[in-house]
């Protein structure tokens, strides 16, 4: 299944990953090249497989509904690019 | 053309846990920006997500409540999309294995009509922050106290034929979690928030109309408007030849309008997937018989039995369990006085006009439901008639006591001594001779009105202290002559 | 000192020869005059180290005794460590000082082991070459030309080349194994939800382990010992109890039985690999194992399910890191779209990059079945292949690599060429199965690993087995010259 470069525009945005022009070709080829080897699964007959989502089939533990954190805004907006007043800051975003 | 309008909700309930879904974070309301936002909340790399029981058992709470399916198993998938309020990029939520299956929830209109809505689905997630467009240098602020909250929400059919209908399935569901406990129903705080899917169709037609979504109506009176404002945009829109869009749109309480939302426009690729830090969620039976164990009364059952029981109209039992506070305020009030009518009619008039007047919860009545009962016992006794009734009720709200120290100290006994009555008429009549051989010459029709006179003279006379009802027994007989 | 074992340093210390803060000062200098030689460390912690060895000291003179109690070790930089840079080898977080301890850090800490610092390993943990981290590709000492593996390279190189006795490191796709392979050292991915993945930084939840990295079986059970177990932070941690896995090396091997999966030995393999490998099963067999074949037929689907199942998980996990919290932001953002785009792309690596965008395509609308869910349900199949296979054998055996550890360059024009070395480990991950390398010989100067699967939670077996077969060869006793 080859992409095209309109393709690969539509992923690299749907990941925010900023593409530029002249990475184009390159980036579409080697993943085609990626996914030359992954369509080698379709070949694969998986009739009446259930998927494994998860190695061991357990079930998810529930924990008790407490209060176990306190505040650490100082400790953790201290790595933050931009803050103020306690808000972390983004460009404007428009509703 | 006549058309039809087609509706369906989603409704966005915060559970009333202590602490977050995935995170031990608390969900106190109005805490300093990001103070409640843990390394979890946050999304810091390395960070894992852990269940929290409370949530799983609300949500069963809910699903046993609209009688639906509870599945076996279920399952939370990664919805991914980028925006600043959503740290992880994606929001833990379910997509194929819901919580809550089909079920439904019964409607009564004004007009005493009931409606079953059916409920296609009820799911948990986490919230996501909140982004502050106030200035700062033409940034947002992001507060992630809120990410992470526990969310259900709730989906109906497209069931819903009106605006006013829509209002009373809100109504209901408002009700219902906060009858089961499980959120406070605060729209205006964002606890219960409501997105309505809107079309409209030709009546008669069987396919659905194009739909548009109005996002996040915060109120009761915005939900029926903006319901009707975009019903009456889109049929415009087509009787003008156009077509509606497949788009959100958000309702503007300032200019009662609709608009779309510039940010969202494509529709977005959410690539679900089953999240791979947490395993999926099994629900015994016994746990399921335990939740269903310890569910209160439902709105629907209170209703039922408040006819049945006390002989109720529909109407007056469907306002009395409307709230679990005030169904259990009137038992209280009935209890005391063994008088279901005269409790409902106390509760639905003097008592809720007092509590609008002031602005007040039931919970924060300054008459209590016993006080209210004794108070109707006095009425029941003869102690005193329903209008004095109504100043010992102002009293006990303003503080001065209970009905019996009020009445004391009031002196408002009602006079029911026989020979006390007659002498205060005759001395009335006596008063007003005139008036009475007028009474006397004059036909059945005139004396009907003139009868009204001698009563209120005779109330002046014992400052509405006399027994109305002996009055008017006594009255007639002396009129007659 | 460099050359004693975690054990050897444990008697040691036990006995005064040195005290904790000594050897880990003599290691210190031994990694500033080294490590350029390798680029092992990305951040070498010397004013802590020298506190927690003090502290180890202080702690055993107050009569305190603990295996690994002074003992030296080094973080893999996906573990998160108060206060100190923790990189995941990518630009995205050269300036991220996480707020908090992993479990892993925390346990190995509590039980008294120095941290001398961060090592170095492909991006995000994407990588079997560790070329592909923003702080440099990472020589294999035994031969500087070519690479240690990946992605646990630093940890594998640091080891090898005794900077460190041992280190932990994490297995995704055969991250531990593969690089312990190449450099002559025994590397264990312990099964899926032994070891706590609370603050290990993720690349694919469902297939990522942490696990140690050593140069003897001994050294790594002791290391699981104390990093292994239930963390309820973890919902994907087991609640198990943990094996005596010292005790349990000396178990005799008599009645082992060993299985060879028929499929291991094709022609992608390197002939004289599957001559070290069947000189291993001699051995193995001299001291009471026996030989059985196997079959493993869904293998060859593994790479195309890892490839999807992979980079899937991935482009979720790694949608936190956007500029807003923590992490690399780009200069002057015009928009928020602005803010995603350019700090993603300037802040990721080419293979980061590819694989964030081959897993956003395998989870779109309208391949999500055809990518995704296929992929989930070759994992069904090469996990029934293994249960079908251990209900005839104890362990299965083969080689770790179809390859030596090749040239610096030689594989960067063509990433799928890499993605194929990984044929003999993925399936474990897959799986969620443990798996140990284990030296197994040399060609022309270079390691070769053999590599043992077992059960779930029988990483006590693997052990077991490891430490009788170092018993009885010398294979893992040799240093890499210059070293």
């Amino acid at each position: 299944m080859a992409l095209e470069r309109s393709e690969v525009e539509k992923i690299a945005h749907l990941a925010r990953l900023g593409l530029n022009e002249d990475d184009l070709p390159r980036t579409t080829e080697t993943l085609n090249d990626i996914l030359g080897l992954i369509d080698r699964m379709q070949a694969v007959d998986t009739a009446g497989i259930e998927p494994l989502a998860h190695p061991l089939e357990t079930s998810q533990r529930l924990r008790a509904d407490e209060v176990t954190e306190t505040n650490h805004r100082d400790a953790y907006q201290a790595i933050a690019p931009a803050v103020e007043e306690g808000l972390y800051l983004v460009p404007r975003v428009i509703e | 053309m006549q058309w039809e309008t087609v509706i369906g909700l989603e409704i966005h309930a915060q559970l009333a846990t202590q602490s977050k879904i995935f995170s031990g974070s608390a969900t106190t309301f109005g805490a300093e920006p990001n103070t409640q936002a843990s390394l979890v909340d946050l999304g810091m790399p390395g960070t894992l997500p852990v269940l929290n029981a409370e949530a799983v058992r609300m949500a069963c709470k809910f699903g046993l409540a609209i009688d639906a399916e509870i599945a076996e198993k279920n399952v939370f998938a990664r919805k991914n999309y980028f925006y600043p309020d959503l740290p992880k990029g994606y929001q833990t939520s379910q997509m194929d294995h819901p919580i809550v299956g089909k079920g439904h929830l019964d409607i009564t209109l004004e007009d005493g009509t009931t409606r079953r809505i059916g409920i296609t689905r009820a799911h948990l997630e986490e919230d996501a922050g909140k982004s502050l467009h106030e200035d700062f240098q033409g940034m947002s602020g992001i507060d992630l106290n809120r990410a992470g909250t526990p969310l259900l929400e709730i989906v109906s059919e497209p069931d819903i034929r009106s605006a006013k209908e829509a209002v009373a399935y809100v109504k209901a569901m408002h009700s219902l979690v906060r009858y089961l406990g499980i959120c406070d129903g605060n729209m205006a705080e964002g606890s219960l928030r409501c997105d309505c899917n809107v079309s409209v169709r030709p009546k008669g037609q069987a396919e659905f109309g194009t739909r548009a979504e109005i996002k996040n109506v915060n109120s009761f009176r915005f939900i029926e408007k903006a319901i009707n404002h975009e019903v009456q945009r889109q049929i415009e829109l087509i009787e003008d030849g156009g077509k509606v869009v497949q788009e959100t749109r958000l309702y503007d309480p300032n200019k009662d309008e609709t608009r779309s939302m510039r940010s969202k426009e494509e529709a977005n690729d959410y690539r679900y997937f089953p999240c791979p830090d947490l395993l999926p969620v099994v629900i015994e039976q016994s746990f399921l018989d335990e939740v269903r164990a310890s569910l209160p009364e439902l709105p629907v059952e209170k209703r039922e039995r408040f006819e049945r029981e006390f002989g109720l109209s529909a109407y007056d039992a469907a306002v009395l369990a409307a709230s679990r506070e005030m169904a259990d305020y009137f038992e209280v009030v009935q209890q005391v006085c063994g008088d279901a009518k005269l409790s409902a009619n106390w509760v639905m008039g003097e008592l809720s006009s007092l509590l609008n007047r002031e602005g007040l919860d039931i919970d924060q009545s300054p008459v209590s439901a016993a006080q209210l009962g004794s108070m109707i016992l006095r009425i029941k006794d003869d102690t005193i008639s329903g209008k004095i009734a109504k100043m010992v009720f102002e009293a006990m709200a303003a503080g001065e006591g209970s009905a019996d120290q009020i009445i004391e100290n009031k002196g408002l006994k009602q006079v029911t001594d026989t020979g006390a009555i007659e002498k205060m008429l005759d001395e009335v009549l006596a008063a007003n001779a005139e008036q009475v051989d007028q009474y006397r010459a004059s036909d059945e029709a005139k004396r009907g009105k003139m009868f009204g006179f001698f009563v209120g003279q005779a109330m002046k006379a014992s400052k509405g202290k006399a027994n109305p009802a002996q009055v008017n027994q006594l009255l007639k007989r002396k009129l007659e002559g | 000192m460099h050359q004693l074992t975690l054990a050897e340093i444990a008697r040691a210390l036990a006995t005064k020869q040195f005290s904790a803060e000594e050897l880990t000062r003599s290691l210190l200098a031994r990694i500033a005059q080294l490590d350029p030689q390798l680029n092992s460390f990305i951040t070498v912690t010397e004013e802590q180290a020298i506190a927690q060895a003090k502290a180890a000291d202080a702690r055993r003179a107050n009569g305190e005794r603990g295996a690994l109690l002074g003992a030296p070790i080094g973080h893999k930089d996906l573990f998160c460590t108060q206060g100190v840079r923790t990189s995941c080898g990518s630009k995205m977080l050269d300036a991220f000082t996480s707020p908090y301890d992993a479990t892993v850090v925390e346990r190995l800490a509590a039980a008294g082991a120095v941290s001398l610092g961060k090592l170095n390993m492909d991006e995000f943990a994407m990588g079997s070459a560790n070329e592909s981290s923003h702080y440099g590709p990472v020589k294999n000492p035994w031969d500087l030309s070519r690479v240690p593996g990946g992605s646990s390279g630093g940890s594998a190189a640091a080891v090898a080349a005794r900077l460190l006795p041992a280190a932990t490191g994490s297995d995704t796709g055969g991250s531990i194994r593969q690089p312990a392979a190449l450099t002559n050292l025994t590397g264990l991915k312990p099964t899926y939800g032994r070891v706590s993945r609370w603050g290990m930084i993720a690349y694919a939840s469902s297939l990522d382990q942490g696990g140690p990295i050593a140069r003897t079986a001994e050294d790594c059970a002791l290391l699981l010992g104390a990093m292994a177990g239930f963390d309820p932070k973890d919902s994907t941690s087991v609640d198990q109890p943990l094996d005596d896995y010292l005790a349990a090396l000396e178990k005799p091997l008599s009645g082992l039985r060993i299985g060879l999966p028929k499929e291991y030995f094709g022609s992608g393999l390197d002939a004289r690999i599957a001559e070290a490998v069947m000189t291993a099963v001699e051995e193995l067999k001299k001291l009471g194992a026996t030989v059985k074949d196997v079959s493993l037929p869904n293998m060859q689907h593994a790479i195309p399910s890892y490839y999807v199942i992979a980079p899937a998980e991935a482009s979720s996990n790694l949608s936190r890191f956007d500029g807003v919290r923590f992490g690399y932001r780009c200069e002057n953002p015009v928009d928020l779209t602005d803010l995603y785009k350019r700090s993603r792309a300037e802040g990721f690596g080419d293979e980061v990059r590819r694989r964030i965008m081959v897993g956003t395509y395998a989870l779109s609308a309208g391949y999500y079945d055809a990518y995704y869910l296929k992929a989930q349900k070759i994992r069904r199949l090469i996990k029934n292949d293994f249960v079908s296979a251990f209900e005839e054998v104890d362990v299965i055996l083969g080689p770790t690599t179809p390859n030596l550890a090749w040239k610096l360059g030689e594989k960067n024009a063509d990433p799928v060429s890499a993605y194929l070395e990984d044929i003999y480990t993925i399936t474990a991950n897959l799986a969620g199965i443990p798996g140990i390398s284990m030296p197994a010989g040399f060609i022309d100067g270079l390691p070769v690993g053999v590599q043992l699967l077992a059960p779930y939670f029988q990483e006590a077996r693997l052990l077991n087995v490891a430490h009788q077969y170092q018993q009885v060869t010398e294979w893992h006793k040799q240093a890499p010259s210059g070293f």
